[in-house]
């Protein structure tokens, strides 16, 4: 335990009545941020093993899912999520340094660029819809537009005979005695296939979009209490912490872009 | 045994003439609806946690009532089958969700845990607060589904039942879980944080009580396994909503993963439910025998060794779902090996107590209960484990037996040990001898005489979760449904002398048990800050000192050296 308990009893502003020393508060809020960013990764982690899982079940109707997405967005998004951890960091020196305006224009800079990646999203999503390419009823494969030219509908129907291998294999694997006739299984595991991916993709993207939210919201109320400044260099677990938060949502895409958005050549 | 007690030892240890109710306690700290609701006091949110524990655990026991009703004549005369479905599921999802997990952790984890370490509180009681407000909200989503129409699926959730054919509130209880889970994750970070960082003086690791061991493998568990739950309900749900098939094998899905993740968490959250247990099994075990726990860094080991073997077994409760026989031998060989630690911990308490000074107090007859009900309830898990047995028990009575062997002969034992044991501290004041024996002899008693019967009908081959069932079973199930009702009996004994003792209990004093702890150092109930100055530590874990006052008696003349 630290030694710092001779200066518990000098009330200092900023440190917690349950606290014995500034050094004991900084510990646990670090150590606690990093628990929680643990429990994230298992969260984030179920949905890996999901994807794992159907993309060994149905490479090529990944691979075909895949190429319906469109790199340009999803790397122009990365870049906006290195340069807003940039800010991130700036502001976390901020706060450590004592820098009121570095804070506030570093928070401002984070805002900014985490709202640009999700106007991103918004375009790319309401492509996607407009492509028929959201599970549900209206959901078409192989996809008649899309937004690579004919070369992804193309690489769609090419994969079917993979995917009806695929398909065979998947049932074997899990002892099914119920016959599917071949025509079947192209048909459920081309559909099928496609379907879970693009599932998977709104869904892994759109758990990701909310935890950015989330980042947001956190941002846009710390943004006035930075500009009256409460944060300083006896003072900065929260900016810090919150910076953990941040960068661990950006690491999150580090691997999200390239599980979806790179599968096979383009 | 040394001989140089520090002053705050025998303070600890020294007996109180005249006990007496600490009126400047963390109860008498304003009354004030808000000075309850929104308190920040890790004491006031355990009382929270308490009240609103034991209202789920009513209504778990109301529908457990409902089954064993049923189950007394071999047709179905009370309930119609789906209803039956709805009350089996609900009593699972109310007992495992809203008591078992959140039990001990979260009632005595939240009052002692501070305590026992020598801190004014937990690291974050704004979380700590949040966890109640989490519980009580996805409890609140659960119990309005139940009332609405209940849930039909047994608290496992199976898909493609639960999200393509089910047609009851599946996506609501699945959110109140779901929230629910919010609350588990809060209260391990916490616990997790407090013990790294907020230990007193003197408390290394290797003194520390081994109920914080226990508490902090559990949030270990809590931590990992808890967004598993999370992220595989959040798919249910979207399935479920959506009419996506992610599980669903008719549109591709493959209803295997959710088995695979569903036990990730949920056969961990066993070990959240018995852990704790265990934990207060030896603190029982150490005050009343007023020994150390023999061996103790293996029982403390032996906690987060069950908590990261608990990690890798799940599949054994797939072995007759399609799952490769080579996975299958891999868990049950893994099965086998999570025994290990438990029995380090029955056999060390075994030692402990041998040629120890046992008292027989109310939560010393918990703890004796609890130890021979675990080791049934383990070896019946071992006997599940083992592939060939499983495929003739697999969904029978003899699974159900086993695992109530564990959660209430284990996990509640456990609680109301606990409970019985940290009372006086908690309100200060004491309940009777007499009726608290009694009563634990009648759980006891009810409880062998409701599961051990479901042994037997397993075995024979009745399955789980069936209203009907062949004559021949009868005399079983009607032995069951009587300890049933001396169990329910049971349970309602503490709850008037618990009730009655808060007016009129006698005093307790700060160390009813002469027990060794940081807790027994303050007056009961505590002051709201808990430590005006923090204690410096300088004793080991449960050890037991000569005390000064307590003057050896005068040599007889003939013994002394020298003399003829």
């Amino acid at each position: 335990m630290s030694a710092g308990h001779a200066a518990a009893n000098s009330y200092e502003a900023g440190l917690a009545h349950h606290f014995e020393s500034f050094e004991q508060q900084k510990e646990s809020s670090f150590l606690g941020m990093w628990l929680f960013l643990v429990q994230e990764i298992m969260f984030f982690g179920g949905l890996f093993v999901a994807y794992a899982v159907y993309r060994s079940m149905y490479p090529a109707a990944f691979m075909a899912g895949s190429q319906q997405l469109d790199t340009f967005w999803g790397f122009l998004n990365t870049l906006v999520l290195l340069c807003s951890s940039f800010t991130m960091v700036l502001a976390v020196w901020g706060a450590q340094v004592g820098r009121k305006k570095v804070i506030v224009w570093g928070l401002i800079g984070t805002i900014f660029f985490g709202a640009v990646f999700l106007g991103v999203k918004v375009v790319e999503y309401s492509a996607k819809f407009e492509h028929h390419l959201v599970p549900g009823e209206s959901f078409e494969w192989p996809p008649k537009k899309h937004h690579g030219g004919d070369h992804g509908a193309e690489a769609a129907a090419h994969g079917a005979d993979d995917l009806a291998h695929g398909a065979v294999i998947a049932t074997e694997a899990h002892g099914a005695d119920v016959a599917i006739d071949s025509s079947n299984a192209v048909e459920m595991s081309g559909r099928g296939g496609a379907i879970i991916f693009f599932f998977l993709y709104f869904f892994m993207t759109g758990m990701h979009a909310l935890h950015m939210v989330i980042g947001i919201v956190i941002m846009l109320i710390m943004l006035p209490m930075a500009a009256k400044g409460k944060w300083g260099p006896d003072n900065h677990n929260f900016v810090e912490g919150f910076g953990l938060y941040w960068h661990f949502v950006d690491l999150v895409w580090i691997f999200l872009f390239p599980f979806l958005y790179l599968l096979g050549a383009h | 045994m040394s001989s140089t007690s520090s002053d705050t030892y025998n303070y600890m240890m020294a007996p109180e003439a005249e006990p007496e109710i600490n009126k400047d306690n963390y109860l008498n700290d304003g009354w004030r609806l808000q000075d309850w609701l929104l308190s920040l006091d890790h004491k006031r949110i355990g009382i929270l946690y308490l009240i609103s524990i034991t209202v789920f655990f009513a209504l778990g026991g109301a529908y457990a009532a409902l089954i064993r009703l049923e189950l007394i004549t071999p047709g179905g005369d009370l309930l119609s089958p789906d209803a039956y479905n709805r009350a089996f599921t609900m009593h699972g999802v109310l007992m495992v969700f809203f008591f078992l997990i959140p039990s001990i952790p979260a009632v005595f984890g939240n009052f002692v845990l501070p305590l026992m370490i020598g801190a004014k509180d937990v690291a974050f009681p704004k979380l700590n607060l949040a966890s109640w407000y989490m519980y009580m909200i996805g409890g609140t989503l659960t119990l309005v589904a139940m009332v609405t129409g209940g849930v039909d699926t047994g608290w496992t959730f199976y898909t493609p039942y639960s999200t393509a054919y089910s047609n009851t509130f599946v996506a609501a209880v699945a959110v109140g879980i779901f929230v629910n889970g919010f609350s588990s994750i809060f209260t391990g970070i916490n616990f997790m944080v407090t013990i790294h960082r907020m230990r007193a003086p003197g408390l290394t690791w290797f003194r520390l009580p081994l109920f914080i061991w226990a508490m902090y493998a559990t949030s270990l568990i809590m931590i990992l396994g808890t967004p598993v739950l999370a992220i595989t309900l959040l798919l249910v749900g979207a399935e479920r909503l959506l009419g996506l098939g992610i599980f669903d094998p008719a549109l591709g899905g493959d209803p295997i993963l959710f088995q695979h993740l569903f036990w990730f968490y949920s056969h961990p959250a066993v070990y959240i439910m018995i852990l704790p247990s265990l934990g207060v099994v030896s603190e029982l075990v150490a005050t009343f025998s007023r020994k150390r726990v023999f061996g103790y860094a293996f029982v403390a080991f032996a906690s987060v060794a069950i908590a990261v073997i608990g990690f890798v077994v799940w599949g054994h409760h797939m072995f007759v779902s399609s799952q490769s026989a080579y996975a299958g031998m891999v868990f049950s060989f893994l099965t086998m090996f999570v025994a290990v630690p438990s029995a380090v911990k029955v056999f060390n308490w075994m030692a402990t107590m041998f040629k120890g000074s046992i008292e027989y107090s109310t939560p010393m007859f918990y703890a004796l209960g609890f130890i021979g009900l675990f080791v049934i309830g383990g070896l019946t898990g071992l006997m599940l484990g083992t592939m060939g047995l499983d495929i003739h028990l697999h969904d029978t009575y003899f699974v159900v037996a086993h695992f109530h062997y564990i959660m209430v002969g284990g996990a509640l034992f456990g609680y109301l040990g606990a409970m019985h044991y940290w009372w006086p501290k908690m309100f200060g004041r004491m309940y009777p001898d007499g009726l608290s024996h009694m009563s634990a002899l009648v759980i006891f008693l009810g409880f062998n005489l409701t599961f051990f019967p479901q042994f037997i009908l397993g075995y024979l081959g009745m399955p789980r979760r069936y209203h009907v069932y062949p004559d021949e079973f009868q005399i079983l199930h009607v032995m069951s449904s009587a300890g049933a009702s001396v169990l329910a009996v049971g349970y309602m004994i503490p709850l008037v002398y618990f009730t009655w003792s808060l007016v009129a209990g006698r005093a307790a004093g700060r160390n009813p048990w002469r027990a060794v702890g940081l807790e027994w150092l303050l007056p009961s109930p505590p002051p709201t800050h808990n430590f005006h100055e923090i204690p410096t530590v300088d004793w080991e874990a449960n050890e037991y000192r000569e005390l000064p006052e307590v003057e050896p008696a005068p040599m007889p003349l003939r013994s002394v050296p020298g003399q003829a």
